[in-house]
């Protein structure tokens, strides 16, 4: 059988005294696509942080296809809120720079293409849109490419055609059998395409079941789910 | 290898983010030149006192002129959390550490190469053992100062009072760097007829072979949550 792609062990953060995330422990399978959804301030985006080793757990264990988290970040993909672009630099030189130190495949222009950005590739990141941003960190993401891939509020800042592009991009990664977990409010709209969603409450692992049961009124499907737990 | 490698292309990143945002770069040169402009305000009439002491005018310019090249070269890490994208890539820390200290390390040689020109003029100070020893002086103390600096301003990076903590933190520790630089930098102004320029020096990159070591196996510590 083989390892799990993400497997959280009783995972907990804490922030100056604070537990951000407590007590959680989740099992995802590679290639599967789990929607982590929940209220502001609820944790989502402190697990995602943690599952791609971004932040260290103050408890408990992660490993990513077997190995501690920390020693596959190779294999991960974070799409986080702050989107770790060089204002000064242009978006070319912000790819070129991922790919001469992660040591990824020099597809910068087809990857420019394809996110929307080859007319303002040599552009300075600081003129670029929220939005126009976003797109730059999906083009990060799809040269490296990894078999896992966490993306926090990936909707956030997009015009509709970028949530378009979101959805074609998600079935994308898990058309290649990489595993996708993806933080955000669109449950309604992401449970049409996972395997399965989680949801987290005030830090903790609220609810977790099959996302076909999100698909129609997503919160009171939540609401229902939750009590017959 | 790999360690090479990884920091030649993060100091070549550094290198091409300080020519894109050259503004910054010549803020810090005219602060550092504003400072030996206030010293030649305060030291008076007294030539002679002014020329004795203008090495350490142009240390202690060199150094609060490194608090903003260092600040600011953290600050575009921390800004959208550039470094954390680095370290996920991933790139080792030490190669981090390698690639910014040495852009960090070239910043602070510029600065004080656009200094000595104003050194002669303001303090009539002139090198009189050469030109080279100057460089090497420059060289040295400016990789003593980066290397620590590089470290700290990291640590304060993510305070909310880094601007004051950077400075309170790194010049307690780079003070006998700054000393032996000033001895050194001194002896090629007024001359050096006992021979101690090599010993100052030798003191000098001792300190850098200590710090350089220490950043490079701290640099996790520091960096990584």
């Amino acid at each position: 059988m083989p390892d799990p792609a993400i497997l959280a062990t009783a995972v907990g953060r804490r922030f100056a005294g604070r537990w951000a995330v407590r007590d959680v422990s989740l099992t995802v399978a590679q290639g599967e696509s789990v929607l982590v959804h929940g209220a502001n301030g609820s944790g989502k985006t402190t697990l995602l942080r943690v599952l791609a080793s971004a932040i260290s757990p103050t408890a408990g264990s992660v490993t990513v296809l077997g190995k501690p988290a920390i020693e596959a970040r190779s294999k991960v993909g974070l799409l986080s809120h702050a989107d770790g672009h060089y204002d000064e630099l242009s978006g070319r030189d912000n790819l070129e720079l991922a790919v001469k130190l992660g040591h990824l495949p020099d597809r910068i222009d087809a990857v420019l293409e394809r996110v929307g950005l080859a007319a303002r590739a040599g552009d300075a990141v600081r003129g670029y849109s929220a939005g126009m941003r976003k797109r730059l960190a999906f083009a990060r993401l799809l040269l490296k490419a990894p078999p896992v891939v966490l993306m926090d509020e990936p909707y956030a800042a997009l015009d509709p055609a970028g949530h378009q592009f979101v959805d074609e991009l998600c079935a994308e990664f898990s058309a290649q059998g990489a595993t996708v977990l993806i933080s955000t409010h669109q449950v309604g709209r992401v449970a049409q395409w996972c395997d399965r969603a989680i949801r987290m409450d005030q830090g903790r692992l609220g609810w977790s079941g099959d996302a076909s049961e999100l698909r129609t009124r997503p919160a009171d499907a939540v609401a229902a789910a939750e009590e017959r737990a | 290898m790999e360690l090479i490698l990884e920091s030649r292309a993060v100091l070549a990143k550094e290198l091409l983010h300080v020519w894109r945002a050259r503004a910054r770069l010549v803020a810090t040169g005219t602060f550092a030149l504003a400072t030996l402009l206030l010293f030649s305000f305060a030291g008076g009439l007294n030539d002679a006192a002014l020329r004795e002491n203008s090495a350490g005018y142009l240390w202690i310019g060199i150094l609060l002129a490194s608090t903003l090249a260092l600040g600011e070269g953290l600050r575009v890490e921390t800004e959208h959390n550039a470094i954390e994208m680095l370290l996920l890539l991933p790139v080792s820390p030490a190669a981090i550490f390698y690639g910014k200290a040495i852009g960090n390390l070239l910043v602070l040689l510029l600065v004080g190469i656009v200094m000595l020109p104003f050194l002669t003029v303001l303090f009539d100070a002139t090198p009189t053992e050469g030109v080279g020893p100057l460089l090497l002086c420059l060289f040295a103390g400016s990789a003593a100062i980066s290397a620590p600096g590089t470290l700290h301003a990291t640590l304060a990076a993510r305070a909310r009072s880094r601007d004051v903590l950077l400075p309170l933190l790194l010049f307690p520790l780079v003070i006998p760097c700054v000393v032996a630089a000033v001895q050194a930098t001194h002896l090629v102004y007024a001359g050096d007829p006992m021979d101690q320029l090599g010993s100052w020096l030798g003191v000098l990159f001792a300190f850098c072979v200590v710090h350089w070591s220490v950043g490079g196996l701290l640099y996790s510590r520091v960096v990584e949550d």
